[in-house]
This record gives C-alpha cells, structure tokens and sequence, in this order.
C-alpha cells in the first residue's frame, strides 16, 4: 500500500518536473523566437530608416551617426526637384506614373482573358501555354534590348513613350497572367455553374457573377503589376530620354550641383518619396499581396 | 456514334458528321473539350500575340542579327568595316575573347576592351549567382521558419520583410552606395575604412550584400507559403513518436517543402543570372563587377550585332540552367502551377 503510494507521488513528482522542464525550454524557445524577430525587423527596416532618417538631414550632416533623426530639414525634398542641375525627378515621378499605369491596364485587360482560360477550361496545349508564359516571365531583358535598340532607332522611338511602354509589358503581362491564374483557381466557381443553370452564357456569368467576386484579386495583381513595372530600369536606362525617362533612371543618374561631390541627402529623399507610397500601399493589402506572390509557388 | 452518350448533349459534328475523335471519353466529352478549346484559344490569342509581339520578334531578330557583321568602325582598330553576313565569327570572338586586327584576321582583344571581359563577366554573374542565391536561400528559410512561428508582433515581422522587397532595385542600389560611402555608415559602425566600390572583393561584397537584403524577403515569402501548406499534425505525430528537432526538420520539413523551396530557387537563380540594375548603379561595374547583362548594354553601342550575339550567349545560358534545374533538380514549375486546375472539370 505504501509503496503504491510512493511511487504514486515520485511519479507526480517527475511528472511536474517534466512539466516544469518543459514549460522552460517553452519559454527559452520563446525568447529565441523573439530575439530571431527582432534580428529580422533590424535587419530588414534598417537600412531603409537609415534613408529616410538621411533624407531629412541638413547636406552638412550627411554622415551623421545618430540613430535619432537629426539636423531635421525639409530642404533635400526641395534639392530632389530642383531641376537647376539637369535633374528632372519631378517629370520623372510623372513619368513613372503614366508608364506604369499604362503599362498595368494592358497587361490585366489582355491577360485576365488568358488567365480565366488558364484557370478554367481544359485545353490541349494548356501546359505548353502556361510553360510558355513562364518562360517569358523568367526571360531575360538583355535578350530584348539589343535588337529593340536597333528598331527603335530606325523607326525613330526612341526615347518615346512607347518605346517603353511596349518592353515593359513583356515583363509584366507574364507575371500577370500568372498570378491571376492562381488567384482564378481558388474562387469559388459553384457560383459560374449556379449562374448558368440560371440561364446566364459563360460570358454573362463571367462579367456578371465572376467578375465581381475577382476583384481583389485583380487589383492585387495590379498592385504587383504597377510595382514591377515602376522598378523596371534596364529597358528604360537605354530606351528613355531626359523628357521620358522614369523615376528609376532618374535617381541613377541623380547630380549634384559639383560633379565630384554625390548629393546623398537629396538622392536619400529622392528615394524616399519613390519609396513610401510603394511601401504604404504594400503594408496595406500586405495579406494580398504575398498570397500574389508566393501564387504558383505553392498550390 | 449514338451507343455512347456523354454527360452533356451530344451535338452532331458540323462536318458530314464524320467520327473524328474516337477515344475512351464520350463524345459528349470530346466535344466539351473542343468547344473549350476554342473558347481557350479566343481567351488567349490577346496574350500570345502580345507577347510574340514583344518577347517572340525581339529574339528571332536578336539571333538574325547575331550572325552579321557590324558595319562601321571597328573599335579595337579604328578601321572601317563593312556589314555583311559573318556566320558564326560574333560567337567565336566572344568566346575566343578575339577582336578583329587591323591587318584582318583575328587577335586577342587588348586588355579593357569589352571583347576581353567575356569569361570574367560570365565568371562574376555566376559568383554573385551562386553566393546570393545560397545566402538568400540560407537566410530566407531560417526566416521563414520564426515567421511561421506564433509569437505576438508575427504579423509586425510579416510585414516589415515586405519593405526591402517593396524599394526598387534602382533606389536600393544608391542607398547601399550611400552606407557602403567611404564615410559612410558601414565603415563607421564597423570601424574600418574600408573603399567599399574601389576594389574588387569588397565591391563584389558590396553587391552580394545589397542583392541579399533586397531579395532574401522574396525568398522567405516562398518558403513560408510552402511550410504552412504541412499540416501541423504531421509534427504532432511525430513529437509523439519522439523525434528531435533535427529529426522533424531534416525528415518533415525538408521533404514536404522541397517542391516550393525548388521554385523559390529556380526564380531566384534566373533573376540572379540576369542581375543588371545593381552593380550597374552600385559599382558602375567597375573592379569585376560587370555581368554579363552590364557587358550586353555596354557593347550594344559599339555594335548591335556583336551585342545580339553576346546576349544570345546570355540566353542561352540561362536556358541551360533552367533546364538542368527542371530536368535534373526536380523544379517542376508547371506543374506546381497547372495541378489544381485539371481536378475540376
């Protein structure tokens, strides 16, 4: 009977050690988790802060090492515009703006038809379509330019609107198509069916019942579209002139009133308006916009 | 033909009503299919005419040129030369690193000119390829492994990987330029004073270190995607079992995210191949650091059809590694994409 008992509480003993132990090595895990977070935040946020904060230093500060923002001056965003030095950034933001909206309109008007084909309809060839268009995605921009160069100097485009425009949709129409397939795929399609059994034609149940529900997946991959095409610079580095030239090519180039002298305060806040409406929009449709890009990699 | 009857009506063949397709489906089935087929190629020709437009003519006409002579003057000589077809004389000089001499015939390119740099810029896009590749892989999966964790502020860590990813290339490039600045904030937080963009290794450093911050988010956005698609049971029954740690890593994770993990590498390793924005800005490619997409720009103003040839060669480099990735590493992009759709009719 006693012996029962003992070993009755030596078990609750070891037990409760156990429990304990492993509720500690639970909380160590924890506190690694947490310094690997924070190694990631620091890692990842610091250098773009180290922009921004550059951005609203005086030029005398440039090399200023406090973490805290200091010598706070609004006179950087003035250099970024000023165009006394040839720099054009404020024609360049509208640039960038009208190329990649244009660019973002083509591609989801033309690809959102091969995307709901992609998705829906079985086809012959479906796979040496999709290869195809992936191929494209992954293609590289040198293979393009140089005889885009040459035609665009006979026919007198370059520099043109269009000569940029035409390039980038060949980056952006495949990613495109692309990530509505697989945003296509996950939609609750029971609906199509149930709109057709109404009497609906595909195209009708398409417009009428599909097309709604598509929407946040369509302008997510118009946000992933624009941005792609708003970081474009190889094409646009060759193609584009002082008038159409895009922010990217722009802030490359970026000069300083000496030539020797780099006007890092004014390229920091160059930077950093390019940067923050990208950053904000992304923040915002954060959960959207990853399920976009991780589309295809995983079912 | 009327035995059998498939699932939708069976309409008669417009033809005379000939038997074309004889198979185990229905007719009714076949002609769903067909009926697809043409609404598939309506909903596509858009797309594959636009991108025949722009990617298809583009590389026809690359290959065309790459075969003809460039007419003017010739850089390494100062002489004129005439156009004209020069069958595969671009490739063999490229990859000979020969320029034309002034007596005709062929001779070593002089060291500095483009035509010298050709293994040494296939040797540098590889390095920053095979480095950046591998850290990024490395880092975005140790990454992805805390994100996947449930910890508060996860939600804080999912976003904040999402800033790197969000700032164009061009912008990172001058931002780095600005840390990696002789006095700059690295030299300074590290105490050296080190010429970051003045001599190869560090500049070649300089890259990988930007290229990495810029795209391990990417990378770890991928492999997270793959690791929440293994159901946390399989973990349950195997800490059940008694495995360790390394166990459940090496023998779970590994294995069933294999497939994603593949992709992310595939997409990264093709960007990386066809890096031009970074060094191009960073380093100017100066000191070694010039890949082979810097060597195409560089060259297309000294003569297209040179310039046509060398990025043939880059494309079909790139091919190439693709296809050993496909082929031989089991990166099966298609069909990670194509799956779901062919369950439902």
């Amino acid at each position: 009977m006693t012996a029962a008992t003992s070993s009755a509480t030596s078990l609750r003993a070891e037990q409760d050690r156990g429990r304990r132990k492993a509720q500690n090595s639970e909380k160590w895990a924890q506190g690694r988790t947490y310094i690997s977070a924070a190694v990631i935040l620091i890692w990842c946020l610091a250098p773009a802060y180290w922009m921004v904060v550059t951005a609203f230093r005086e030029v005398g500060f440039t090399y200023d090492t406090s973490i805290l923002p200091s010598h706070v001056t609004l006179d950087n965003f003035n250099t970024a515009f000023d165009t006394s030095f040839g720099n054009r950034f404020g024609q360049a933001l509208l640039n960038s703006v009208f190329i990649g909206g244009v660019v973002t309109l083509v591609s989801l008007i033309i690809g959102v038809f091969a995307a709901y084909a992609l998705a829906r309809l079985n086809f012959r060839f479906k796979y040496m379509v999709l290869g195809f268009i992936l191929g494209a995605s992954m293609f590289p921009g040198v293979a393009l330019i140089t005889p885009l160069f040459q035609l665009f100097t006979n026919i007198g485009w370059m520099g043109s609107y269009q000569a940029l425009i035409i390039p980038n949709i060949s980056f952006v129409l495949p990613l495109t198509v692309y990530t509505m397939t697989s945003f296509f795929r996950e939609m609750p399609w029971e609906l199509e069916e149930s709109a057709r059994v109404d009497g609906c034609t595909q195209g009708q149940a398409f417009r009428k019942v599909i097309m709604p529900l598509a929407a946040p997946a369509i302008f997510t991959t118009a946000i992933l579209a624009f941005i792609s095409s708003w970081n474009e610079f190889l094409i646009a580095s060759q193609l584009s002139s002082d008038a159409t030239q895009p922010v990217t090519v722009a802030i490359a180039n970026f000069a300083g009133a000496q030539p020797n002298q780099v006007p890092y305060t004014a390229i920091m806040a160059a930077g950093t308006i390019v940067t923050i409406p990208l950053v904000i929009l992304v923040l915002v449709f954060q959960r959207k916009i990853v399920a976009g890009l991780t589309a295809g990699a995983v079912k | 033909m009327a035995t059998e009857v498939g699932p939708t009506p069976v309409k008669a063949p417009a033809s005379g009503g000939a038997p074309i397709h004889h198979g185990p489906k229905g007719v009714g089935e076949d002609n769903k299919i067909l009926s697809q087929g043409k609404w598939a190629s309506w909903l596509l020709a858009p797309t594959i005419i636009a991108l025949a437009v722009v990617i298809v003519y583009p590389i026809i006409s690359a290959i065309v040129m790459s075969f003809q002579k460039d007419a003017g003057l010739d850089p390494a000589t100062g002489l004129f030369t005439a156009g004209g077809p020069a069958g595969v004389q671009n490739y063999v000089n490229w990859l000979a690193q020969q320029c034309s001499a002034p007596a005709g015939g062929t001779v070593a390119c002089p060291p500095g000119t483009l035509g010298a740099q050709f293994w040494s810029a296939t040797a540098t896009t590889f390095f920053f390829t095979v480095v950046t590749v591998t850290f990024e892989t490395v880092l975005g999966f140790w990454m992805a492994m805390i994100m996947a964790r449930t910890f508060k502020g996860r939600s804080m860590v999912r976003a904040a990987v999402l800033v790197p990813w969000a700032i164009p290339t061009a912008v990172t490039a001058k931002l780095w330029f600005f840390i990696f600045a002789f006095e700059g904030i690295a030299n300074k937080l590290f105490n050296t004073s080190i010429l970051w963009t003045g001599s190869e290794w560090p500049a070649k450093w300089a890259v990988v270190i930007a290229d990495v911050w810029k795209t391990t988010p990417f990378m770890a956005l991928l492999i997270l995607a793959g690791l929440q698609m293994i159901p946390a049971e399989v973990y349950e029954a195997a800490k059940v079992d008694g495995a360790s740690a390394w166990q459940r890593f090496r023998l779970i994770t590994l294995p069933l995210v294999k497939p994603a993990l593949m992709v992310a590498i595939l997409f990264r390793t093709l960007d990386a191949l066809r890096m031009f924005d970074l060094p191009y800005i960073l380093t100017g490619g100066a000191n070694n650091t010039t890949t082979l997409s810097i060597l195409v720009i560089n060259q297309i103003r000294q003569g297209f059809n040179a310039a046509a040839a060398l990025s043939t060669i880059t494309f079909i480099i790139i091919f190439l590694v693709a296809f050993i990735f496909v082929r031989f590493l089991g990166a099966n992009v298609v069909e990670q994409s194509g799956a779901t759709g062919k369950g439902k009719k």
